[in-house]
């Protein structure tokens, strides 16, 4: 797979098919987890992790599984990668765990996981499989990280901690439930808009 | 011991609701609530699943630490649960026909509910005993069906409005949402009487 091939499947997973903003899918993460840039990363990179991982044993196993119980096997493989993650994070980021907390073993009910391992690991190469879990977490990722920062600069005029407009006072209710629900209400809103102007 | 299990009751139920305050289960919150018909049966079926998933749940955590594998905790959940609402399913479908009609499609759908999982992990981690994980989830399982049925009640009315293109569909859901949210955080500071 040449460099042009990896950039087109770059561009499916975070512009064309994003899975938080086109699909729609794992609402629960993207509503939680980003109530600043780092955590809303580190919930990115996780996801990338388990579904990189699970889309490649899905796509080894793939012949392998009888086709009546593909869904409950799928549902082991996933649960196994999002243990190991979950037992990584504990051990190695303590702060990012208490952030996160339960929404890391949520990872394993997140759609976008075993949409993708239905969808594409279970009918694809090993190669591909890894591709498409790896463009589909960055997908996940940049939306989560562009939630994140808007409502971080909004809540404190902060990105990643570090102080962007020194606002004397802050917007506490972005960093609360309804800042979520209205910030990806809106993204969405502005996303349609932009689609369909281009068309 | 009472006024402990009250206190878990309302706390669950509308000041820490589910949806508004725990972005647990937004999905079929999402999904399911373009009427109120449709928003009652998620909502009740809810209830059942939640409940009997926690009783289960908490049976099977005892069994993990005693054999020393808790750390097998997600794995172990999320299988019991999937097998837990397929057996619900059957077994509705045989001895009570009249409540499988009502709540037979959302039953299948509740598997993808992550509050189902959600809330079993944290029963789990709040140390919770048996009878107040069931009182916890089935008044956390109410705070969604009064959620949903709330906010199927705002879409019905919503569809005669003239609503943007760009804003149709989950972008204005969302941000209904958001508003009901800030309703809800009225509750935030209130302090039960005991």
């Amino acid at each position: 797979m040449g460099l042009d091939n990896l950039k087109k499947e770059l561009y499916r997973g975070v512009v064309t098919e994003n899975p938080t903003f086109r699909i729609v899918l794992g609402m629960c993460p993207t509503l939680a987890t980003t109530t600043s840039v780092q955590n809303a990363l580190g919930m990115g990179i996780s996801v990338i992790a388990v579904l990189t991982c699970s889309n490649i044993a899905i796509s080894m196993l793939r012949n392998v599984i009888p086709n009546k119980v593909r869904i409950p096997a799928f549902v082991v493989v996933i649960a196994t990668f999002v243990t190991v993650v979950d037992l990584l994070i504990a051990a190695f980021i303590p702060p990012l765990y208490e952030a996160l907390g339960i929404f890391i073993p949520l990872i394993v009910v997140n759609c976008i996981i075993l949409g993708r391992a239905e969808a594409y690991a279970a009918k694809n190469e090993v190669l591909p499989s890894a591709i498409d879990g790896l463009v589909m977490g960055i997908g996940f990722t940049c939306s989560l990280a562009l939630i994140g920062s808007i409502r971080e600069f909004l809540s404190a005029g902060t990105l990643l901690g570090y102080t962007v407009v020194p606002f004397t006072h802050k917007f506490i209710l972005m960093t609360l439930a309804p800042g979520a629900f209205i910030t990806l209400g809106l993204t969405l809103a502005l996303i349609n808009f932009l689609q369909s102007k281009e068309n | 011991m009472t006024s402990a299990l009250i206190s878990i009751l309302i706390t669950s139920a509308i000041f820490n609701n589910v949806i508004f305050a725990q972005f647990l289960g937004t999905c079929p919150f999402l999904g399911v609530s373009k009427s109120i018909e449709t928003a009652t049966g998620m909502g009740l079926a809810v209830i059942f699943v939640m409940v009997l998933a926690n009783i289960i749940t908490y049976y099977v955590q005892m069994l993990l630490v005693k054999f020393g594998v808790a750390y097998l905790q997600t794995l172990a959940f999320i299988l019991v649960i999937a097998a837990l609402v397929q057996m619900v399913e059957i077994m509705l479908k045989k001895l009570s026909p009249g409540l499988y009609k009502a709540l037979g499609i959302y039953l299948p759908l509740i598997t993808t509910n992550c509050a189902v999982l959600g809330i079993a992990l944290l029963a789990i981690k709040k140390n919770y005993g048996l009878v107040e994980s069931v009182v916890y989830s089935f008044a956390t399982a109410a705070g969604f069906t009064l959620a949903i049925i709330l906010f199927a009640g705002v879409r019905e009315q919503m569809r005669f409005s003239k609503i943007p293109d760009a804003m149709d569909g989950f972008p204005i859901a969302l941000i209904t949402t958001g508003i009901m949210a800030l309703a809800f955080m009225g509750f935030a500071g209130f302090k039960l009487p005991f």
